[in-house]
């Protein structure tokens, strides 16, 4: 009996930011690949995020995090040029340095001894960062109020429009002949004879390779592959203005003003799992703003989002192929917009090749949870 | 200074005709009753100016009009606190609403009953041109009229369909004002279909006043009927408007320094949505409309909708609705009087909702009046074109929020009220899916502007502060 | 085009619309008073630069966008008149004010 090859090469589960970087750098090295997405109102974590491409402060307590977030940054030029030149979509990738901003003397200090500790790490690539006092920093951010007392500096840090990113991603693939398909929930993943056989809300779907990018429901999927995923949601709220005429030439990581002339103003963190906005953390985010930016004030919100980020337990990235059904991969992080060129240009070439090497992505794998517990 | 208190019996939002009727029962049971409203004055947008009209002459604008005016009486006399000029910009399914008021700043308070009664807008008139300068809605024509004085010169047009758009019609005649033509965007397919609710129009209250009103319009203006096509055309402003009709082969134009267009209203959810209340798609009425229970409950409890927020059925129905939600909000403290209110106000909807399937089918925009092609201007506020939306659907985007990650629309100031349906329905049609399966903008406060020194005013707590400031 | 009702018992007012010298009656809106004055357009949008005027004159549509006193991004049509009001079109996007 001749038994016909599976569709695709490859099935994303999860059609936000990491599956499509995922698929499109798939189907750039010749993939045959389906995304399997969600409808229009799901758990989406991907229209919640900030766009920065943020590099400072990352990687305490996993060295290789520094690293990783590195690499990324660094093939985020060429990332963004590569979908301009495909697409004709300009994701005003932009790196003119970012800034943490401080509003007392104990956040200085917390923060200058986080990132003393995170660079003293072993494994942790040399790269500048400074802190900067109230007077260093108004040189760059002149508008800055009486109660800023300082911030954090990398010039490796930077923005993009993330929702052109997305838009350039879904035209890309379009174009590469990716097949995408929304509304086509996931019920079921079987692994027989070296193929994947996908039980989807658009019919049954087979393939050689399972990538699981599914956000928050990474842990229902992922166990349907063997991969034990431990990842909660965890909401953020963000506040957007009006289009003002540009005045803020550098992103914060809290405050940035995007090519359309928006300013968003960011962000929370709380272990909720309702994508709904609360009053008390909207009110401490403008007022945080307004003492960041004085002139800010008079400014109107015109919107606001609430998304749940998708967390692992220790927060950093989980990248692994599982051992029970080789050929499927997870990957799931809370830096979407930051990893997408890694995702894209890294990432996706070694799951073509159906191998993440150890020496790379041993330190993101979930056994680093059962280390933890076993200690 | 307007005294707002933490806690209130009763919150109602909106000071038309239901929001008037629902306050003033309230305040009259003794409940604590405060109103809010943006504008400076009471009445809504169908009594707008009822207050301090600045006409004497009042078959200008009509008994319907001036019906408005007891009403504004009682609820001036009723004890609810009224505060104008104060914009509701959130409100929680705990009832604790967000009320911004001009040079006060925002505030916090707490209702134990809310009643939603913001009412209804223009529905959107996507037609090429449609945003130049000197394009406006009926409705605005009307808002200048009862609140100034001010009536269209030069050469006027009005365009589409819907009562509302001939009422227009009468009063500016009334006023001595000329309107070069009427151009009826009535389809003939939806007279032909109304008559299967001919016999309860014929008993409603609306027949009798309609057809003189029809009549005496006609008399008076050059009315072109079946009209399936319009366009604004212009540098700068409005110049001509070009339109295609039944009876002529090629398109014509007219000069026009004003036109007026409308195609019936639908009701305004933004406040609603935002609190999460459950809305469903009324193919009648080619709108998303609340669910509600009879007295105006909504999914959410302790919130009720009043009005045509709960589905169009016009200002006398509307005062009504105001009166039934409140009687089940005065119930528990009055419970006799109360069933007596809800007594009379059902038997008078009854009345006054007679015949409104009959304006709805009569009066149903033409499909090619909601659903714009090329590079007509769906989203005003970033000016995103029903090409873009259609070849976004063709990417495989299957609804208006991923719709709005992808182009932008829904994204400005106006949160969707000028194209939500617009991009809905183009999407339902390209997937060949209902409306109520492809859904609406997901909407959140703030339901109106804010600013950043307002919120950043407003009480925070430990647990707020920690979840923003992580160290 | 527009125009005033021969008698209007309200009181007269003043304002600039761009400098201009613009007649208001107490109670109208500067959307009202613009529109019955001529004066429009009152913006350019932030996206295209396209002139825009009021549209619904009820608050929805977000096109009667003005600056006024210094404040930009005011919606004309919510604003009253008040004598002596400074009031000029909203040229694209908003400026950061002081």
């Amino acid at each position: 009996m001749i038994h016909a090859a599976p569709d695709y090469d490859a099935a994303v589960i999860g059609g936000g930011l990491v599956g499509s970087a995922i698929a499109w750098g798939l189907a750039r090295v010749g993939q045959r690949v389906i995304v399997l997405d969600e409808g229009d109102i799901a758990l989406r974590a991907s229209r919640g995020n900030f766009a920065l491409v943020w590099v400072q402060n990352k990687g305490n307590g996993l060295a290789p995090y520094a690293g990783w977030t590195l690499n990324s940054a660094t093939l985020w030029p060429d990332f963004a040029q590569e979908l301009l030149d495909e697409t004709g979509l300009d994701v005003k990738y932009q790196r003119p340095g970012g800034f943490h901003m401080v509003l007392s003397e104990r956040e200085y200090e917390v923060r200058e001894a986080s990132l003393k500790r995170l660079h003293a790490q072993p494994g942790v690539p040399h790269y500048e960062w400074e802190m900067m006092d109230h007077a260093r920093l108004a040189s760059f951010l002149p508008d800055i109020g009486p109660e800023v007392v300082g911030a954090s500096y990398s010039a490796w840090d930077g923005h993009c429009n993330s929702l052109r990113l997305f838009r350039a991603l879904n035209v890309a693939m379009q174009k590469r002949g990716v097949d995408y398909r929304s509304n086509a929930a996931v019920s079921d993943v079987s692994h027989t004879a070296g193929e994947f056989r996908l039980s989807t809300a658009i019919g049954e779907v087979r393939a050689g390779k399972v990538v699981v990018a599914a956000g928050v429901a990474n842990a229902r999927i992922g166990a349907m592959v063997g991969l034990d995923v431990p990842v909660r949601a965890q909401r953020g709220q963000l506040l957007v203005t009006e289009k003002v005429a540009p005045f803020l030439h550098y992103p914060v990581s809290t405050i940035r003003q995007t090519d359309e002339g928006g300013v968003m103003l960011g962000d929370s963190q709380e272990e909720k799992t309702e994508a709904v906005v609360g009053h008390k953390v909207i009110a401490v985010l403008a007022d945080r703003a307004q003492r960041m930016f004085p002139r800010l004030g008079s400014l109107n919100i015109v919107r606001t989002w609430a998304a749940l980020r998708v967390m692992t337990k220790d927060g950093f990235p989980i990248y692994e192929q599982s051992s029970r059904c080789p050929g499927a991969f997870v990957a799931t992080c809370h830096s979407g917009v930051t990893l997408a060129a890694g995702h894209a240009l890294t990432v996706a070439p070694l799951i073509a090749r159906g191998l993440l090497p150890e020496e790379l992505f041993q330190p993101f794998s979930t056994r680093r949870f059962h280390v933890q517990k076993a200690a | 200074m307007s005294d707002i208190r933490d806690e209130y019996d009763v919150a109602v939002i909106g000071a038309g005709p239901a929001g008037m009727a629902a306050a003033s029962l309230c305040a009259r049971a003794r409940m604590s009753t405060v109103l809010f409203d943006e504008q400076p004055a009471p009445g809504g947008q169908i009594y707008r100016g009822i207050t301090r009209s600045p006409f004497s002459d009042r078959s200008i604008l009509g008994p319907d009009y001036w019906a408005g005016e007891p009403v504004a009486r009682e609820f001036a006399a009723s004890g609810a606190q009224y505060v104008p000029r104060a914009t509701v910009w959130s409100l929680t399914p705990e009832r604790e609403v967000g009320v911004s008021i001009a040079g006060e700043g925002a505030q916090l308070l707490q209702a134990k009953h809310v009643v939603i009664a913001t009412g209804a807008l223009e529905r959107p008139f996507p037609i090429p041109g449609w945003t130049l300068p000197g394009v406006m809605t009926a409705g605005a024509a009307q808002t200048m009229l009862k609140s100034s004085g001010i009536v269209p010169s030069g050469h006027t047009v009005l365009a589409g369909t819907g009562p509302l758009l001939w009422l227009l019609a009468w009063q500016l005649l009334r006023t001595g004002a000329s309107i070069d033509a009427i151009l009826d965007t009535t389809a003939r397919e939806s007279r032909a279909r109304a008559n299967a609710h001919l016999a309860s129009f014929v008993l409603s209250p609306y027949l009798m006043k309609g057809l003189k009103l029809l009549r005496e319009v006609r008399r008076r203006v050059r009315v072109i009927n079946d009209v399936t096509a319009v366009e604004a055309q212009g540098e700068g402003r409005v110049q001509t408007v070009a339109y295609v009709c039944a009876s002529s082969a090629m398109p014509v134009q007219l000069p026009v320094d004003n036109l007026l267009l409308h195609q019936g209203v639908v009701p305004n959810v933004n406040l609603a949505m935002s609190v999460g209340i459950e809305h469903r798609w009324d193919g009648e009425q080619l709108a998303f409309v609340p669910v509600l229970t009879p007295f105006g409950g909504t999914s959410v409890p302790g919130i009720y909708i009043a009005g045509d927020g709960g589905g169009i059925a016009g200002a006398q129905a509307a005062g009504w609705r105001g009166i039934l939600s409140a009687s089940d909000i005065v119930h528990a403290v009055h419970p006799q009087a109360a069933k007596r209110a809800a007594a009379t106000a059902q038997a008078a909807l009854k009345r006054f909702t007679r015949g409104r399937r009959f304006l709805d089918a009569y009066y149903r925009p033409a499909a090619q009046f909601r659903q714009p092609a090329g590079d007509t201007i769906v989203c005003r506020c970033e000016e995103v074109t029903a090409r873009q939306i259609v070849d976004t659907v063709a990417l495989g985007c299957p609804g208006p929020n991923q719709m709005k990650s992808f182009l932008r629309c829904g994204m400005g100031p106006c949160q969707g009220r000028l194209c939500g349906l617009t991009v809905t329905e183009l999407i339902a049609r390209q997937r060949n899916v209902s409306p109520q399966e492809v859904g609406y903008y997901r909407l959140r406060p703030p339901v109106k502007p804010i600013t950043i020194a307002e919120l950043a005013a407003l009480p925070k707590d430990e647990a707020a502060v920690k979840a923003v400031v992580r160290i | 085009m527009f125009k005033r009702p021969r008698e209007d018992a309200r009181a007269s007012l003043r304002f600039t619309f761009d400098g201009a010298a613009v007649e208001a009656r107490e109670g109208d809106s500067v959307a009202a008073a613009l529109l019955a004055a001529g004066a429009t357009p009152c913006r350019t949008t932030p996206v295209s630069g396209a002139p825009r005027a009021p549209y619904c004159m009820m608050g929805v549509c977000f096109d009667c966008l003005v600056v006024v006193d210094g404040v930009g991004n005011r919606q004309a049509c919510l604003v009253p008149v008040r004598d002596g009001m400074a009031v000029e079109s909203q040229r694209g996007k908003r400026e950061l004010g002081a």
